[in-house]
């Protein structure tokens, strides 16, 4: 199935940003960006996460090393999360049911 | 209805200026913003509680408004009233309160009552919609299966948004298991595509099975003879009951591995994991005088 692309033009628009925070993105490796005529578009994919980066940018006044920061802390606090639902199914096996 | 005083959500004093606000507001929602704290429903609360705290505060008019009528704000609910009722554009009589029933937990846009009697219902409002500018809002919604109905494959109608989806669960779905419905969730605004749907498994324990992964695991009692001197037991599997040979001296808490006789493997037709069984030898109790006599023989010979 083909991705759709989506003008990063009007995504600045829309959400009222600078077109240089997406290239501070783009730099810093947190998205990749898609050229079509001179143009800079975004996959339908990725359009989720910089609209999660550009809240972060936009609300709560984070910089683009903080947005990479705290994208690596949630990636393992995620994993942690799951293994910590993986211990506690292995550890009913050991608590008797009442 | 109880009021809610915004300034202590805030943890400012009703002397704070636009900048104090500004800064209390971004330093708790750094705390409490849900992309932060995924699932976690307490900071999802809290987040909404100083969102709201925000709207009002953060914007002159509503500050106004909340200063003047705040405690008394059945007031304000009658002014509000009285103004509807004389407006050309009164709006709907009967509210736009239907229009909010989307599936799942759609989060984030929730107003309290409180807020709601003092600036009216803000579903159709759309002027704080910070969340979906473009991209539609992800929803989360769970199913809950019994582990026996999440060992087969079925059909499940979900519904969406007053639309009703269909999706086949494959057999072997594992507790907390998200499967992500594309396009299923919010609409998206200004051109953007609509958000996803995340349905979560959940899967309620079972009483005779506990699993682990593909494996299950199962407890059966046997009596002090059988384990002794061997024997036979029937034995629940997820596809029925199966005879089992138990080998003579089985010890207490012996575990036998019975291949394929375990959980579906997901997506994987035809394959499963294993059924481990724990014998416990059951003492018997009550024995008579004359049985003891012959334990006692027994422990002698």
């Amino acid at each position: 199935m083909k991705e759709e692309l989506f003008a990063i033009s009007e995504f600045c628009i829309i959400h009222d940003i600078d077109p240089s925070f997406i290239n501070s993105l783009e730099n810093e490796g947190l998205i990749s960006i898609t050229f079509f005529n001179e143009e800079k578009f975004i996959e339908e994919a990725q359009l989720h996460e910089l609209e999660i980066f550009t809240r972060w940018h936009h609300d709560l006044g984070i910089n683009i090393e903080g947005i990479d920061a705290i994208r690596n802390i949630l990636e393992k606090l995620r994993q942690v999360q799951a293994e910590i639902n993986m211990l506690k199914i292995k550890l009913s096996n050991y608590e008797t049911t009442a | 209805m109880a009021f809610i005083d915004y300034y202590k959500v805030l943890g400012l004093a009703k002397a704070a200026t636009e900048n104090d606000i500004k800064k209390a507001y971004r330093k708790l929602a750094r705390k409490h913003h849900p992309d932060l704290n995924p699932n976690d429903k307490g900071a999802n609360v809290k987040f909404q509680q100083i969102n709201e705290a925000n709207e009002v505060l953060s914007d002159p008019d509503k500050r106004k408004k909340y200063d003047e009528y705040g405690e008394n704000w059945k007031q304000a609910d009658q002014y509000e009233n009285a103004k509807q009722q004389q407006g050309a554009y009164g709006g709907n009589p009967f509210g736009n309160r239907g229009q909010q029933e989307y599936s799942g937990e759609a989060g984030g846009e929730h107003f309290s009552d409180f807020f709601e009697s003092l600036f009216g219902n803000r579903t159709s409002g759309g002027a704080r919609n910070s969340q979906v500018k473009y991209r539609g809002q992800d929803y989360n919604t769970e199913l809950h299966f019994t582990l026996r109905d999440a060992a087969e494959t079925r059909q499940q109608t979900l519904s969406v948004n007053g639309k009703n989806v269909r999706i086949t669960v494959a057999a072997g779905i594992a507790n907390g298991q998200v499967i992500k419905l594309k396009g299923h969730g919010g609409p998206g605004t200004n051109g953007g595509p609509a958000g996803d749907l995340y349905i979560t498994f959940i899967i309620t324990e079972d009483s005779t099975f506990k699993r682990t992964g593909n494996d299950l695991n199962t407890t059966i009692e046997i009596d002090l003879y059988t384990a002794v001197l061997g024997g036979e037991v029937t034995i629940d599997t997820l596809s029925g009951k199966i005879k089992l040979k138990v080998k003579p001296e089985t010890q207490n808490g012996t575990k036998v591995r019975l291949k394929n006789k375990g959980f579906p493997v997901y997506k994987k037709e035809g394959e499963a994991g294993d059924l481990i069984i724990t014998y416990s030898v059951k003492i018997p109790i009550g024995l008579t005088e004359k049985q003891k006599e012959l334990f006692r023989e027994l422990s002698v010979s």
